[in-house]
């Protein structure tokens, strides 16, 4: 794995998210109440939204247009809706987030 | 020969490894024990009950002259290391040299001190030996002093106690949301700030420290956000970080702490370390049990023996007196993971068991900690708990019996005990009519009036007309909140205000939720009905809200934003049409409209370009017009009196008035009003949540009309005389509505259930009841009633608004 520092824990506010923009579109990293962190498309499969605009809670997000729920941690949909985004590797040290650089330059994850 | 062993440090971890060394082989090792303070090792963990005034000095320490004496211990207190020269292996001290064949590093760790002004002031103290402790017994000297703690960590709460019980008084800040955020969990956090509350210690959570203020020595500490806490004390209490400084200038490998290996040996081999100064497989240590584990490991190196260190789980208790916590293993949520959450609101109870593939993997417990340590042995044993899974949360006696009947509070209530607050009807009353012969709510709607105006005691006279009748009534199925809890909003809101519930903790602990941290159906209302109940209490809270309020514009469906200026009444004039008109080329908006509230969107904005365009339209005096909140929209007016030759009254200018008061106050749904000058109501009054038709006479006042889903006309609240009592009227009806309407209920439909005569009665009829509601509006206004353009002028709201990283530029590999 190729680690990249992306920022700092404290940019992004306890349950929610900020972006980081890559070639294949955004990928929303999301830190939740427990002070985690958890990177995937920013894209719900659904119509497209923004799930960096969610409300996180525990380790899922809802989708801020429809209400589709997504795993943080599968990437996928929840309760009765079918659908997944892809997931990228992250972690969080010395108060740093790092994602992992290989990855997210080369797209999605397979 | 004897083999020569320096120690830096007289900590604990290296008291306890001279202990085992000098007690497994006597005669084997010259050692010499250099400390900076000037004494041996005492029990520093026993430092809160020295402060607090419990215990003495003389009584914590662990290893006394004669001890050291009978082993042969040089000791060299009050020394300080300067310098270890590790190719002839000799550690200088200011005083001199001392040659070693094996070094031991344990200079454990340094409080860590906010870069804040003032923080050299005299009066500020840390809290990590018997000097700062001394400090602050002396400080607690004079009565009545003011001390303030910065951290709401273990050893910062330790600290508040401590100097509570010698007198001071003492408010702790906290930078996070809730008390040792890395220990609890918010529920167990508000539990424990409600405990530390009722002895006295104030607590402020989210508050960071800005700069300490004083003269000569410290006077007051203040807070980023404008809070002013006056101190004749400052204790830092905001964390540790390991001692490295001389590892660091030795050239041995250094983290975040000194590396060592499974054998606590560093990259030098004849150098070890032990304590909160290592960084063992990046962890750092700052709890004694795994300290001690490091000892025996060092002992065992030097003793010749084969030993690893293997970090285990740990389990955390505060030790103020009267408060009883523990937490222990990783209570974090995780895919996989089930939480057991019991609460007992009524005694301050709550526990969580975490389980992970049938084995419990972490605990966190406040109220009744007594099988903490059963729950302890579960977490480091790995034990299967599949056989006592359901009554695992009950702990190690659990002796079986039935769960609690739901009814049963309800059943014991006195017959006094008021049910209906709005009729006075108490239990007694109703159980009368029972007896009488009702046995539906509708009959005892009929016949005693309880829950037949507000309707938030409905679910307390079914729960009675339950327990009186028995199987013979059939509960209703009460809708509840979300999946979260089984209250209706109706039950969560009339108890958030009978049981004084301000924070999110405390309604997810009090009302018994089943998440730790809600969901995106309850968090939303909960922010609403806090803010709404609370104003002056509560924080609102932006991660519980939807997109739209979060971010302060509309988003739509390609993730793009809508921008909406207010424009009161909807009168504008060239200034602004050009500032909007200049926002739109500059930033290349894609489509603008004229909206049926009388004013203009600006659709397709770009998130990261919203604070720029903001602030752009601050400039020119625009702010923004909520156009995406349940909060007021809109006052859309007709042009009345001023140029109309049909118009009564002065439409427009009544129109500007109520905006002018209503805006920024959230509600439970989105609220539009309207003024038409006279009863032709080129306005559209008749269709609003509030229309007001003026004629000739006065104000006709209509509520709860809709033009959405539903098409409804008003329904006429009343008939009044001036411009000041339309006025007041409807500021009560918003403000009755903020208080007692379901989230996301339009007016029509709360107005729908309590009832058009209910809400003439509390605000029509009732001119102090009336005033009283005015008067919360206009305090709830004074917090909530701020442009949020204008707040997010900053260069720090902008950075949030745009991508954390951009990537787009690398290249892949």
């Amino acid at each position: 794995m190729n680690w990249l520092d992306i920022g700092a824990l404290n940019d992004i506010p306890q349950r929610g998210a900020r972006v980081v923009k890559t070639v294949h579109g955004c990928v929303a990293v999301f830190r939740t109440g427990d002070d985690q962190v958890f990177a995937i498309d920013d894209r719900c499969p659904h119509k497209g939204g923004p799930l960096s605009e969610g409300i996180v809670h525990g380790h899922a997000v809802t989708c801020p247009l429809h209400n589709w729920v997504f795993s943080l941690e599968t990437g996928m949909a929840q309760g009765a809706d079918e659908g997944a985004v892809a997931t990228y590797p992250a972690r969080v040290e010395g108060g740093r987030i790092l994602l992992d650089a290989a990855q997210l330059l080369k797209g999605r994850a397979a | 020969m004897k083999k020569r062993l320096v120690v830096i440090g007289a900590g604990m971890a290296s008291g306890r490894v001279l202990e085992h060394l000098l007690d497994h082989d006597p005669q084997g090792w010259d050692v010499t024990l250099f400390n900076a303070e000037p004494r041996g090792n005492y029990n520093r963990i026993m430092l809160s009950p020295v402060l607090s005034g419990e215990k003495t000095y003389e009584e914590i320490v662990t290893h006394d002259d004669a001890w050291y004496a009978d082993r042969g211990v040089t000791c060299r207190f009050g020394e300080s290391i300067v310098r270890i020269d590790r190719a002839r292996r000799i550690v200088y001290s200011n005083e001199g040299g001392a040659p070693y064949d094996k070094l031991l590093i344990a200079t454990g760790s340094a409080p860590f001190i906010i870069p804040v002004p003032g923080k050299d002031l005299p009066g500020v103290v840390t809290y990590r030996d018997l000097d700062d402790t001394n400090a602050m017994i002396a400080a607690s000297a004079n009565a009545g002093g003011k001390a303030v703690v910065i951290g709401g960590g273990l050893l910062g709460l330790e600290a508040a106690a401590g100097l509570k019980l010698r007198g001071m008084d003492v408010t702790v800040i906290h930078l996070m949301g809730h008390l040792m955020e890395r220990q609890l969990d918010p529920a167990a956090g508000y539990l424990l700030q409600k405990d530390l509350e009722a002895r006295g210690i104030a607590v402020h959570c989210k508050g960071a420290t800005k700069a300490i203020l004083g003269a000569d020595r410290v006077e007051a500490v203040l807070l980023e956000d404008g809070t002013v806490y006056d101190a004749d004390l400052v204790c830092m209490a905001v964390g540790i970080r390991p001692e490295t400084r001389l590892a660091t200038d030795a050239a041995l490998e250094v983290a975040r702490g000194v590396v060592v290996n499974d054998h606590m040996v560093t990259s030098d081999p004849d150098i070890l370390a032990v304590g909160e100064c290592v960084e063992h497989d990046s962890q750092l240590f700052g709890l004694v049990a795994p300290l001690y584990d490091q000892a025996k490991v060092v002992a065992n190196g030097l003793l010749g023996q084969d030993a690893k260190f293997r970090p285990v789980q740990t389990a955390t208790k505060l030790k103020v007196t009267g408060v009883d916590l523990f937490s222990a293993g990783d209570f974090a949520d995780a895919e996989g993971r089930e939480d057991i959450v019991f609460r007992d609101p009524a005694r301050g109870v709550y526990k969580r068991l975490v389980i992970e593939q049938d084995r419990l993997i972490g605990a966190v417990m406040y109220g009744d900690t007594g099988d903490g340590s059963w729950f302890f042995g579960l977490i480091k044993d790995g034990t299967d708990i599949t056989d006592m899974r359901d009554t695992l949360i009950f702990g190690p006696a659990y002796q079986g019996g039935t769960g609690a009947d739901p009814l049963a509070a309800v059943a014991a209530l006195p017959l006094d005990a008021e049910i209906c607050g709005c009729n006075g009807i108490c239990k007694g009353t109703i159980v009368t009519a029972i007896e009488g012969g009702a046995t539906t709510l509708a009959d005892i709607k009929a016949q005693t009036k309880a829950s037949a105006s507000c309707g938030t005691c409905t679910g307390l006279v079914e729960q009675v007309l339950a327990s009186t009748l028995g199987d013979a009534f059939q509960m209703p199925a009460a809708q509840p909140m979300c999946g979260c809890t089984d209250l209706t909003h109706e039950d969560v809101r009339r108890l958030i205000k009978a049981r004084e519930l301000k924070s999110m903790p405390a309604v997810m602990q009090e009302l018994g939720w089943k998440t730790s941290c809600g969901c995106h159906v309850c968090r939303p209302a909960l922010n609403f009905y806090l803010l709404a109940d609370w104003p002056e209490d509560y924080t609102d809270d932006a991660q519980s809200r939807f997109v739209n309020e979060r971010n302060h514009a509309n988003i739509q469906k390609d993730g793009t934003y809508s921008v909406v200026p207010r424009m009161w009444g909807g009168m504008t004039n060239p200034r602004e049409l050009r500032a909007i008109a200049d926002a739109a080329d500059k930033y290349d908006i894609p489509a603008v409209k004229v909206t049926g509230g009388q004013r203009i969107d600006l659709l397709g904005v770009q998130k990261e370009d919203l604070p720029a365009i903001w602030s752009d339209l601050n400039a020119a005096g625009l702010v923004s017009g909520h156009a995406y909140s349940k909060g007021l929209r809109t006052v859309k007016t007709c042009v009345g009196t001023d140029f109309c030759r049909f118009g009564t009254q002065d439409s427009t200018g009544l129109g500007i008035k109520l905006e002018k008061r209503l805006w920024g106050s959230w509600t439970p749904h989105k609220v539009k009003l309207a003024v038409s000058g006279c009863p032709r109501n080129c306005a559209e009054a008749t269709c609003k949540d509030v229309g007001i038709i003026c004629v000739d006479s006065g104000y006709e006042i209509g509520v709860g009309g809709a033009a959405g889903m539903d098409l409804k006309e008003v329904e006429r609240l009343a008939k009044v005389a001036t411009e000041q009592d339309a006025i007041d009227m409807t500021v009560a009806f918003v403000q009755l509505y903020r208080e007692h309407a379901k989230y996301l209920d339009r007016p029509y439909k709360w107005l729908a259930k309590v009832g058009l005569d209910w809400v003439q009665a509390q605000i029509v009829d009732d001119a102090e009841n009336r005033a009283a509601l005015i008067e919360r509006f206009d305090l709830s206004q004074t917090i909530y009633q701020r442009d949020p353009w204008a707040e997010r002028a900053t260069p720090q709201a902008h950075q949030a608004f745009g991508p954390l990283a951009d990537l787009t530029k690398e290249a892949a590999e």
